[in-house]
Order: C-alpha cells, then structure tokens, then sequence
C-alpha cells in the first residue's frame, strides 16, 4: 500500500510527512511532530486522553487518520501554553485546582476544556460535569477537575474583559 | 494499534464515491465519521482493502426543507445537527435524540449517516430513523432509491444498503404542530453506550391522540417499534394517558438478549421505566402545544 504525503499545521509549525493511510492522527502527531502531549490510552475513542483541536473542533485523534487531517491546523496540549512558554489559563487552573495527580490525562482535558470553555464560556457545574465526560480520569475523583474548569471559566471572562477594558 | 493496510481514496463527489464503491466491490468501506468504523479496523475487527472517505464530500453534509419533510444529509455531524436552530422544532424527536449520542468529541466527528449506516443496535439514530418513518435515500451508480426505516434496518449491524450503495440522505417526515416528542435512555455512564432505550411521538388533535410512534433501541438486533402500543393511544385523550399501563404493552413488542451489561429481564424493566418516562413527557409536551 503505497505513502502518501501530507501537510499539517501544528501548534503553529508547518509540518510534513510521508506516511501510509492506515496511520493515526495520534501517531502522526506524536512519532512524526513530537507531540507527545497526544498520550494514548485505550485507542478506541472511549478515554478521551488523546483529544486535540481540529481546525477548531476538539476531536478524538486515535479516531482519525492523519491522511484525513491533510491540509487541517491541530492544536495540542503543547499549543496551549502562552507564547512565553508559561501555562495557558485552562493549564494553570488544573495546576492551582489540583485538577491532576499522575497526569496521564491531563493533556486530553486540557484541550477538552478549552473547546468547552470556548463554546460555553460561563457554564454551569451540570454542563462541566457533562463537558468532562468524554474524558476519563483514574487519579483524582474529578472534584479538581471541575474546580479547574471552573476556575479557567473565571479566569477566561476576566482577561477578556481586561481585554475589552483595554 | 494499526488497522490492517488499505488504499485511502478521497473522493469529493458522490459519483466518484458510487465509482469507486462499484469498483472495489466488498473490498470497499466509505468512511464517514470513523467514530465506529476506525475502532473496529484499529482493533481488526475487521478491514478492507480500500476506504472511501466521504469527509470531502461537501455536497453530503447540510440541513434542509422540502415538501413536508427535513433533508439531513448522511454526512451532517451529530454536532451541527445539535447546533441546528431549525431542528428543535421540525424534527423534535432527533433533537432530543442526538444530545445523548457519545460526547461532545465524537459528536464534532460522527456523522448521521454514519451512525444509521452502522446499525448498531444500542445507538439512538437508528431508533429515531424507525419511530418517525424516515426513508433512507441511497446512491449508486445506477440511481437513487429511497427506502423505509422498516426495511432498511435487517440485523444487528446489518441493513439493505447493497454491494456498490452509499446511504447520502435521510428524510425526516415533519408532524403536526400540536404533537410532543420525548427521548430518554440508561447507561451506567454518562455517554457509554445505552442498557436500553426509547423514542415517542405523540400527534394529537384537540387533546386526543391521532398519531402515535415508539421505538425502543439496544432492546433487539434492529429498533423495535410498538405497534400494539402504539395502536391503543390512538383516540385517547392526553390528559388520561395511562403512560404505566401503555409502557408495558410497548415493552412487550422488543424481543431484549442479555449480556455483560444486563440481563434481558433487567433491560426489559429499564425499558418499561423509560418508556413510561417518555410518554408522560411527550404528552405533556403535546398538551402545550395544542
């Protein structure tokens, strides 16, 4: 089965690749971008761990072929981050919220929470608990998690209208 | 995790797709959403030499009227589909529907079509396709047919889409303005795959029921209507729905298997809960609309 060739941009860098159809976005990301903040886990959908930005869109990429993402921008865990390379907000609230403990499954709710918030900027805990989950976490009980998101949502409006105030 | 090698095309119309369908035969699987189809190839279930990818198919994705009915195209995302403003009040049933299907990530990607095409026993579109009498338009190379939900879903992952056919619309009757429309389903958790679950409708005329459609799913291979159920609402006044006694008679049309989940006697309560849940609240919402 022959390769073919594609183009992506990710977090922000151009990037190539040579690949066969058959490979994942995930694997493509990580073995091929270095984004291994994409972590892998159940590589079925169900987990969520592996959640990127797809030209705006949070999407599974275990469920994807990276050959489908041809021509797309992706945004990882590692695109979060501020400029200066300091934490994003959604990052920084799970950090202050002790929204992780192992942290396997950090990036995946990160990028989740990110979708979320931008979609619902000011949600309610019912719509956390539903926007959490697509994301399975083993460590903490979710209670940091959806301090986080709750957090982030307070954070978020404030720079925004910081923003507007400028 | 690697599915087994195949030939990736990307059409970006439905002929070239029908083409390359009726070329490749049963070597060849159109790949809409992936939500289901990349799992089963990824763990090898299953594999095909060639993969169609629809995802470039603009003219398969969108929402619209016509003559009575509501057009979704088979590749229309669960997610635009939650998004639509116009659905909630043309196609009731499947808004209500379309919020319990997996999570907000699988909806960004799977698609309508996918999902009835799948087939699976224990998803909601399949059930809501058969309560409303959808027809389901397929494509080949040598036309379009339409057909009833009734005969296109045969088995448990099985339908009549044939060798060289793609499923590229599904059509939506449009009921009257004073009906109601309930969905509700039971899984142990938020967004897995549901134990049991049930779609009604409820038309009625001055308070008294003229149409009735409940559907169950993950209560037997293929969605089960109630026709029984269904036959003794009709003339009966919303206000004295005796939705308890309406339930048991609806839950005895499925024909539920156990497994690891629960066992067909537990499904079958869960089922008789939820159906009695969802003809109370589709006949109040019917009552509100009169």
């Amino acid at each position: 089965m022959s390769e073919v060739t594609i183009r992506m941009n990710v977090n922000g860098t151009a990037r190539r690749g040579r690949i066969e159809p058959r490979k994942t976005l995930a694997d493509f990301l990580r073995e091929d971008c270095v984004a291994t903040s994409v972590h892998l886990a159940c590589e079925h959908g169900v987990c969520g761990a592996c959640t990127v930005i797809v030209d705006g869109v949070a999407s599974r990429s275990c469920l994807m072929f990276a050959v489908q993402a041809d021509g797309a921008s992706i945004t990882t865990a590692e695109g979060l981050a501020n400029p200066d390379g300091s934490l994003g907000i959604v990052q920084d609230a799970f950090r202050q919220c002790h929204g992780l403990q192992c942290g396997f499954c950090t990036p995946g709710f990160v990028v989740s929470v990110t979708a979320f918030l931008q979609e619902n900027p000011d949600p309610s805990l019912e719509e956390i608990r539903e926007g959490i989950s697509g994301n399975l976490c083993r460590c903490t009980g979710y209670q940091g998690i959806i301090k986080a998101v709750q957090h982030a949502a307070a954070a978020g409006r404030t720079a925004v209208t910081s923003t507007e105030g400028n | 995790m690697k599915p087994a090698p195949f030939e990736y095309h990307a059409p970006e119309t439905v002929d070239d797709a029908v083409g390359l369908l009726a070329q490749h035969g049963d070597d060849a699987k159109p790949l809409a959403g992936g939500q289901s189809l990349v799992p089963l190839l990824s763990l090898r279930l299953t594999r095909f030499d060639h993969l169609v990818d629809l995802n470039r198919i603009g003219a398969l994705q969108g929402i619209r009227r016509e003559n009575g009915h509501v057009v979704v195209g088979a590749m229309t995302r669960h997610r635009a589909v939650e998004l639509d403003p116009s659905i909630g009040s043309t196609v009731p049933l499947l808004a209500a529907a379309v919020p319990w299907i997996g999570h907000f990530q699988i909806r960004n990607r799977g698609t309508i079509g996918g999902s009835i095409a799948h087939a699976d026993p224990a998803a909601e579109l399949p059930a809501v396709a058969a309560a409303l009498d959808a027809e389901m338009e397929i494509t080949s190379k040598s036309g379009v047919r339409r057909l009833a939900a009734a005969d296109f879903f045969q088995g448990t992952f099985m339908t009549a889409i044939d060798t060289g056919e793609l499923l590229t619309a599904i059509r939506f009757p449009v009921w009257g303005k004073e009906s109601g429309f309930a969905f509700t389903e039971f899984a142990r958790r938020s967004g897995d795959f549901a134990i049991a679950g049930v779609g009604v409708g409820l038309e009625a005329s001055g308070g008294t029921i003229t149409r009735a459609a409940i559907a169950f799913m993950g209560m037997g291979p293929v969605p089960a209507r109630a026709a029984d159920a269904e036959k003794a609402l009709l003339g009966v006044s919303l206000d004295s729905l005796d939705a308890a006694a309406v339930a048991r008679i609806a839950v005895a049309a499925t024909d539920a298997t156990g497994d690891v989940h629960a066992s067909a006697a537990n499904r079958t309560t869960i089922a008789t809960h939820l159906a009695e849940q969802a003809l109370t609240r589709a006949a109040s919402l019917a009552a509100a609309n009169v």
